[in-house]
């Protein structure tokens, strides 16, 4: 077990190296210095060597590079160009938006899903399984950001149950909680509909396996072996998309923040893109990185966790 | 079940028409603006209402669906066209440097989520459709590379390819003689599937501002528009989501109805 | 050691009054197929049952019916009475009650059986704690005790034990325990050593015979070996296309066979095939301390450890001969089988074809290639599903440095597929319209076409019937009289490398540890391991009719 952890998190170190490189160069052979756009068209070129030296921009790449990744690994994520403010500091204040959201999300897509795709699959074929089904097709259909609109449309505007938008902050934890209810349904409808089908369809292939047979031989219930024996086998694959479901949970979260005008990354972002603020940009993408990539690491740690042949055959 | 087929194959063919269509042919002009029509509600006249502008949204979501095709059929390509060989190849070399290079570059994109991607290429290049393909294409090539790969892998080990071995074919050409044919079937279904989850992805960019900008008109960017509306005219925002929904409804439908007539087994993956 | 030494004999007592199970006229149709005919027959306390017929017979439906595990769309008529009880019309919840404590059931596929993520121990607790036979702690106990029994002492395998660190015959064991755990009165074994190898298969049969002579149990055993029936059943039911054919005490039905089709049956088991006298002419092909490793998985701290699968393997097979080759799962017959064919690169050693290297510079040589060619086990999985046979067929032309074309190769592929007893309008049929047996033709016709000088028979007439087995071995026969062929045939199955080759060599742990004229060896075995493989197999009776099955059967 403690190797199958040590080789995972060398892959981890790895795949963060790589990521790190690949969005350093990328944003490198961006158009556009960011030294003369913060001075505007305007300023005088010994003004704009002068910001560039303040900046860093003028050392070579390599060791641009090494300061960037250096700073990070200590918290520091350099320096916002048009704000002037330490980027980890911007960041910080963000991701208590963003995160939570996508917690949130991933909480409420969990807790629809399993039972949704454990109820379908025991009833294979008849009417609550048809139900589930055409309701997940819808689910999987609908754009997460148009399905924000509507709940805006009947819960905030006719009902007045919520705000349309904005985020209070987290003095009172309910409220904050509150104001990120309709954007986590919004965000995690959609993604409870993919996972209720790889619930259902796991589960259904699992029921075919020989070992629930056994089972049964042995005196189970068709429903005693699918619980007792079905739903931990058909976990290894829902791990996976959950897994991959943070990620778009993640990323999902900067679109549905602009529906509800939340104070998150990815207002964060698209505010950074517009003014060519790349060091923010750069630092931002890096963090969304970590967290899959993370998260990614975790998932293979719970994969262990339930299969005991991941944890001796490696 | 046909019906899936019928009824998917149906919407697609809808949209699809509607979108050739509009190259010739739409209700109003998209580009004409009457103020003082702005914000009908749907009638005989406009039979989806006009937007904020009083554009016609019927021709809107027409010229729109045109973009959202484009977007989403050439990522598709991208993603196939790169992602298949790469898969096929890391099939072939099975354990070795080469397959291992390529899971790794897999698990890199994968690590970026597609609109990540996406931000990352529109902060160098720009918004525009084309980056919106980029973007997509680019995050459909591991997902092809990994499906392929675990479908040859299968067949890799089945006696028929050992028997095209021992006939002395080279792995290349029993990649393109046994295998490719093999999975052809769930690429299809996958491409289906990419297909759909393209036009939600051109969507989302467009409604961020990311994806096709103005004129051209885009269904994620009407919805865009729609957002402060939508208390004054819900009409505005219900229409072009309701075309999203519709297509990519479809499109879902179309690939589970593939897959039943083509080899129930299949197995897919949607993220 | 035999099986038939320890026989015990529980017929000599009589058959309690009432039967355990007592199937009455049982018929199912599934959809529009007709799965089972009036299918009647009994099992008492303490007796062994044996089902045997070719596969599709209807026997193992038999056996899920009695534990009332059939598919959804199965009607039946008729009656299954467990001890007076008439299981069909039983609610699912007193079957349930029914099945692991009065009925338990061990099925074919070991590796499969058992649920991945459990321990063994805890899916053996299951049974007595699914029918509240115990507390945990109790139920902990014994299930420890069942492994026990099944030869599965904590000191060995304790029951923490997962699945996957499990040999395939440990396992099959802990299926056993599970299915014994309560002690039921009726045991189904549903090909219970079919995955297994010989001598593991000799053990388990043991197994189950001990706990019918020990513990009275009845014993339902569905296989299609016929060996094992005739040493283990104390009554025979013979099956065909759903319908007992035959049925009675065994010493009976073997002497007299009334029915023609299990006569067939046991014709087709001990069928020799007819081969042309022996030659050994010049060496062709040479195998010279052939050692392939496979890399061992990486780990940290520590060397990773390789898996040898050949170990400095020697043979040389001269032009003309027919040269078996047995051992068991594992033992690397197969790796050796594709190191030959160029498929798998050898670590140490050389391959060579009348001189010529296999391998030359890392690659295989196409020059020798196109002199080898093969027939694998799976007649399914053999073909791309999405050619024509023709192209099938004439795959091998890739070989040749200038291939047949247009009606040269038609009549190729027409020549191959005469060869093998089909008609050469074949080649333009789709492989699934074929029978399994057919198929194995197809294979054939597909290695001759490039008129190969020695042909490697990898299992090829495992997955076979017995009676298709049969009809094939007797084409290789007549192949190897009209072509001259000089085959490598690769099998488990010693009774059919016995009459199929003039010299065999038994392989063990990727060594060959004996080695000489087929006969011989296994008349008088020299190496211990040989002689374990020849005792474990189970043999079938001699005929009563005086006929001599080795009549046919040339001496070297």
């Amino acid at each position: 077990m403690l190797a199958y952890a040590l080789k995972r998190l060398v892959i981890l170190a790895l795949s963060l190296a790589l990521a790190s490189l690949v969005i350093f160069l990328v944003v490198e052979v961006a158009p556009g210095d960011p030294a003369s756009y913060m001075l505007g068209i305007n300023a005088r070129p010994d003004t704009v060597a002068a910001l560039r030296a303040e900046l860093g921009l003028d050392l070579p790449r390599a060791e641009r590079y090494l300061a960037w990744v250096g700073g990070m690994v200590q918290g520091d994520f350099g320096t916002s160009y048009t704000y002037r403010a330490p980027v980890s500091q911007m960041v910080a204040e963000r991701i208590r938006v963003s995160l939570p959201l996508a917690l949130y999300a991933l909480t409420l897509s969990v807790v629809i899903a399993f039972p949704a795709g454990i109820f379908a699959a025991a009833r294979r074929g008849r009417a609550g399984d048809a139900g589930v089904i055409a309701a997940t097709q819808l689910g999987i259909a609908i754009p997460n950001f148009w399905f924000a609109m509507l709940l805006v449309l009947l819960f905030a505007i006719k009902l007045r149950w919520f705000s349309a938008g904005g985020f209070p902050g987290w003095d009172d934890p309910l409220m904050g909680l509150k104001a990120l209810t309709l954007p986590a349904v919004a965000l995690a409808l959609p993604q409870a509909a993919i996972l209720t089908r790889v619930m259902r369809s796991s589960l259904l292939d699992i029921l075919h396996e020989d070992f629930i047979r056994t089972a049964r031989a042995k005196g189970l219930t068709r429903r005693q072996a699918l619980w007792r024996h079905g739903v931990r086998n058909a976990m290894i694959p829902v791990l996976t998309i959950i897994g991959l479901q943070f990620s778009f949970l993640l990323a999902g979260a900067i679109i549905i923040e602009q529906v509800f005008f939340l104070p998150g990354l990815g207002r964060l972002i698209f505010q950074a893109i517009t003014q060519r603020d790349l060091i923010v940009v750069e630092s931002v993408v890096m963090l969304l990185v970590f967290a899959v990539i993370s998260v990614n690491f975790l998932t293979d740690l719970a994969y262990a966790a339930v299969d005991p042949r991941l944890r001796t055959s490696r | 079940m046909t019906r899936n087929l019928v009824l998917g194959g149906a919407l697609t063919a809808l949209f699809l028409a509607a979108a050739l269509l509009s190259y010739v042919w739409t209700p109003y002009d998209t580009e004409a603006m009457q103020i003082a029509n702005r914000l009908q509600t749907p009638s005989a006249a406009h039979w989806f209402g006009t937007d904020h502008f009083g554009r016609d949204i019927l021709s809107m979501i027409m010229v729109g669906a045109r973009t959202s095709i484009a977007v989403a059929l050439v990522a598709v390509g991208i993603g196939m066209g790169a992602g298949v060989p790469l898969g096929l190849a890391a099939a072939a070399r099975h354990g070795g440097w080469l397959d291992e290079a390529i899971m790794r570059m897999n698990d890199l994109v994968f690590a970026f989520p597609s609109l990540v991607i996406a931000i990352l290429i529109t902060a160098i290049l720009g918004p525009g459709a084309t980056n919106a393909i980029i973007a997509i294409g680019i995050f459909n090539i591991p997902v092809f590379a990994r499906l392929s790969r675990g479908a040859a892998l299968s067949l890799w080990k089945r006696e028929f390819i050992l028997a095209a071995r021992v006939a002395g074919k080279t792995a290349p050409r029993i990649s393109a003689e046994h295998i490719l044919p093999n999975i052809a079937n769930l690429l299809i279904v996958q491409g289906t599937i990419q297909f759909s989850l393209g036009i939600l992805a051109e969507a989302g960019l467009s409604y961020v501002g990311l994806g096709a900008q103005p004129p051209i008109p885009s269904w994620g960017r009407m919805l865009a528009d729609a957002q402060t509306m939508v208390a004054l005219a819900p009409h505005v925002a219900i229409m072009p989501g309701l075309a999203i929904v519709l297509m990519v409804l479809g499109l879902n439908l179309l690939g589970d109805g593939l897959r039943d007539r083509l080899d129930p087994r299949l197995r897919v993956v949607r993220a | 050691m035999s099986l038939s030494s320890v026989r015990t004999s529980p017929r000599d007592t009589q058959p309690a009054t009432r039967p355990l199970l007592h199937v009455d006229g049982l018929s199912m149709r599934i959809h529009d197929r007709q799965i089972l005919r009036d299918v009647s027959l009994t099992i008492a306390p303490g007796e062994i049952v044996a089902l045997t017929g070719e596969s599709g017979s209807g026997k193992s439906m038999t056996a899920f019916a009695a534990m009332g595990l059939l598919p959804f769309a199965a009607e039946t008529t008729g009656a299954l009475r467990f001890d007076g009880t008439d299981l069909l019309s039983l609610s699912e919840e007193r079957l349930c009650a029914l099945r692991g404590r009065d009925i338990g059931m061990v099925f074919q596929e070991p590796m499969t059986a058992l649920n991945p993520v459990q321990r063994i121990g805890d899916q053996v607790a299951e049974t007595i704690l699914i029918h509240k036979a115990a507390p945990r702690a109790e139920a902990r106990r014994r299930a420890a005790e069942a492994l026990v029994r099944v030869g599965l002492p904590p000191d060995r395998v304790p029951p923490t034990r997962y699945p996957h660190e499990l040999s395939g015959g440990q396992r099959q064991r802990v299926v056993i325990a599970m299915a014994i755990a309560l002690r039921p009165r009726l045991l189904i074994a549903d090909e219970p050593t079919t995955a297994l190898d010989v001598t593991t298969q000799a053990q388990i049969l043991e197994l189950l015979r001990g706990f019918v002579r020990d513990e009275g149990m009845g014993l339902m055993m569905i296989t299609h070996d016929l060996a094992v029936v005739s040493e283990m059943a104390d009554r025979i039911a013979v099956m065909k296309d759903g319908e007992i054919v035959e049925q009675g005490e065994t010493a009976t039905l073997l002497r007299t066979m009334r029915h023609p089709y299990t006569r067939q049956l046991f014709e087709a088991s001990r069928h020799r095939a007819d081969l042309p006298p022996a030659r050994a002419e010049a060496p062709l092909l040479s195998v010279d301390g052939v050692t392939r490793r496979y890399p061992g998985p990486r780990r940290l701290f520590r060397p990773r450890e390789d898996h040898v699968a050949v170990n400095g393997v020697s043979l040389e097979i001269r032009r003309g001969e027919r040269v078996g080759l047995v051992g068991e799962s594992g033992c690397g017959k197969s790796t050796l089988s594709r190191a030959i064919l160029g498929l798998e690169p050898v670590q140490g050693g050389s391959i060579s074809l009348d001189g010529r290297a296999v391998f030359s510079h890392g690659r295989p040589d196409p020059e020798v290639r196109r002199r080898v060619q093969v027939v694998f086990q799976d007649p399914y999985g053999s073909f791309n599903p999405r050619h024509r046979v023709g192209r099938l067929v004439s795959e091998p032309f890739h070989l040749l440095p200038d291939p047949p074309k247009g009606a040269a190769r038609d009549a190729a592929i027409a020549e191959a597929l005469t060869a093998v007893g089909l008609r050469p309008e074949h080649a333009e049929s789709y492989i699934h319209a074929f029978s399994g047996g057919q198929r194995q033709r197809i294979a054939i016709a597909r290695a001759l076409i490039i008129r190969p000088e020695l042909v490697i028979f990898d299992e090829a007439v495992s997955a076979l019937d017995v009676r298709v087995r049969a009809q094939i071995l007797d084409l290789i026969a007549g192949l190897s009289r009209s072509h001259g062929l000089t085959y490598l045939f690769i099998s488990h199955d010693l009774s059919v490398v016995r009459g199929i080759t003039d010299r065999v060599l038994v392989m063990r742990a990727g060594e060959i540890v004996e080695q000489g004229l087929t006969d011989a060896v296994f008349d008088n075995p020299q190496h211990w391991y040989t002689k374990s493989l020849i005792a474990a197999a189970p043999s079938l009776p001699q005929p009563s009719g005086g006929g001599d099955t080795d009549a046919g059967h040339p001496v070297p």
